[in-house]
């Protein structure tokens, strides 16, 4: 394992100085190298960079998210993804290239308040993001309920290859389906849900301690053989 | 004139005059904002809540490169002695663009084009120098909002009563003194963000008035940092992991 080492920070905060590459909230004055967001810094051989604990959703190319229909229309929808943009999904996308208002309308896939699980396929500073819902598992969401967490926090409810999700769905037979920004489905039996919503809030509360995915196994364990 | 300073050398309130005033800072007070925090300085109360990033409306206000940032400073009609009208009056419009131009230079506004950053101050009472508890207060709200900060901001005045310099002004000082002059530093990048001065100072004056301002900055950044440190890794945990 390469050396890292882990400090708490606030903005504006200097986390070290030397010859380092800055990865991510961090900006660099004459070697120095400041933090941007309140955090946790990490310093390794790669650069420095700074896990925020807080703040928005900013989507990127290639992110999944779970998102409202709130408007459409003639050739698109207009999607809220829990971000300072909307989003679209292009009709095209969804009946394939040979889409014609006159002849389809968009109602019939999804309609106004429906949830949908999409792909951001483009973004960028100048343009809101673009969804996708062709792949496998994204479109419409039919069921299950939606717990919302903050953006910066998803990344820790995920684990180290998705460790921590699967602790979680295989103490409460549920499955979660987990949108980058901040958005999470929860789909299986009522008290499994309410143990995972449990679970993924104390993730969240947490989620600046070491050794999370151990505590959220105690948690779960406990709880199971009260139930027993 | 009004005698500020008795013979012991100390002022109205019973503070030397190179004291702060009692300073207490909360963080993530509102649930509703993304972010916020309280703030007391001495009789001075303030809530901030900071929403954003959020679309621009009116559409015409958005700026193609970055974000727009607005502030909002107000009085609650309770906040002062006798009833202030609810309504923005002239000095609060003018606190809100010089509080909002302190802390421009702060944030990086260009990582959120095309989207507005809200930034409200409540003050619920007012005691002399709640630009600079507003200014100090807005600076946590936002790096509670997760917004993407150079540094943080810190807000403190100092000034002239009854012929002595003297730190953090209170509301009567602030009256009958002869200066008064409210800095906003970024203290790790050591730049200033904020500089008014109302009355007349020598330069003897204003150098030990300045020095003595940006050392007061630099203790309050420190509640400041440890009023985030607080609600981000809990108390027992300050420092480092």
């Amino acid at each position: 394992m390469p050396e890292v080492e882990r400090k708490y920070v606030t903005p504006g905060e200097l986390i070290a100085e030397g010859n380092y590459k800055s990865i991510s909230n961090v900006i660099r004055i004459n070697n120095r190298f400041y933090a941007t967001k309140v955090g946790l810094a990490e310093i390794s051989h790669e650069g420095i960079r700074v896990i925020p604990l807080t703040g928005p959703y900013i989507p990127r190319v290639d992110d999944l998210v779970i998102g409202k229909i709130v408007d459409f229309s003639a050739f698109s929808w207009e999607v809220d993804i829990n971000s300072c943009f909307f989003a679209y999904l292009s009709a095209q996308g969804v009946f394939g290239k040979e889409f014609s208002p006159d002849r389809e309308s968009l109602l019939k896939k999804f309609s106004i308040g429906d949830l949908i699980y999409a792909k951001v396929i483009a973004y960028d500073r100048t343009r809101n993001p673009l969804l996708s819902v062709s792949g496998p598992g994204l479109g419409r969401i039919p069921k299950g309920e939606v717990v919302r967490i903050s953006p910066a926090k998803v990344p820790r409810l995920i684990g180290k290859k998705g460790s921590m999700i699967k602790t979680i769905e295989s103490a409460t037979n549920c499955k979660l389906i987990t949108g980058q920004n901040g958005i999470i489905l929860i789909v299986g039996p009522p008290d499994g849900i309410l143990l995972a919503t449990q679970a993924i809030k104390m993730v969240e509360s947490e989620a600046h301690l070491a050794g999370l995915t151990k505590n959220i196994q105690s948690f779960l364990s406990k709880y199971k053989e009260e139930q027993s | 004139m009004k005698e500020l300073i008795d013979e012991k050398g100390l002022r109205i309130d019973g503070r030397r005059v190179d004291e702060l005033r009692p300073l207490k800072i909360e963080v993530g007070v509102l649930k509703n904002a993304d972010g916020s925090s309280y703030i007391e300085m001495g009789k001075n109360k303030i809530v901030v809540a900071v929403y954003g990033p959020k679309e621009v409306h009116p559409k015409h206000q958005a700026l193609p490169d970055r974000s727009v940032l607005r502030c909002r400073y107000h009085m609650a009609p309770f906040s002062t002695d006798t009833r202030k009208p609810p309504q923005p009056s002239r000095r609060e419009i003018e606190i809100s663009k010089v509080i909002r131009e302190a802390l421009e230079p702060a944030l990086m506004l260009e990582e959120y084009p095309r989207t507005a950053i809200d930034v409200y101050l409540e003050v619920l009472q007012a005691d002399g120098g709640s630009r600079c508890a507003g200014i100090t207060a807005s600076a946590v709200a936002l790096a509670d909002a997760g917004i993407s900060m150079r540094d943080m901001v810190v807000a403190c005045a100092a000034g002239k009563a009854s012929g002595q310099v003297v730190i953090d002004l209170n509301d009567v000082e602030d009256k009958e003194g002869e200066a008064d002059m409210p800095i906003a530093i970024m203290p790790n990048l050591n730049q200033l963000t904020l500089f008014q001065l109302d009355g007349i100072l020598t330069p003897e004056e204003f150098e030990k008035a300045f020095e003595m301002a940006i050392n007061a900055c630099r203790a309050i950044y420190n509640a400041q940092r440890k009023a985030l440190m607080d609600k981000y890794f809990g108390k027992a945990e300050v420092g480092e992991e």
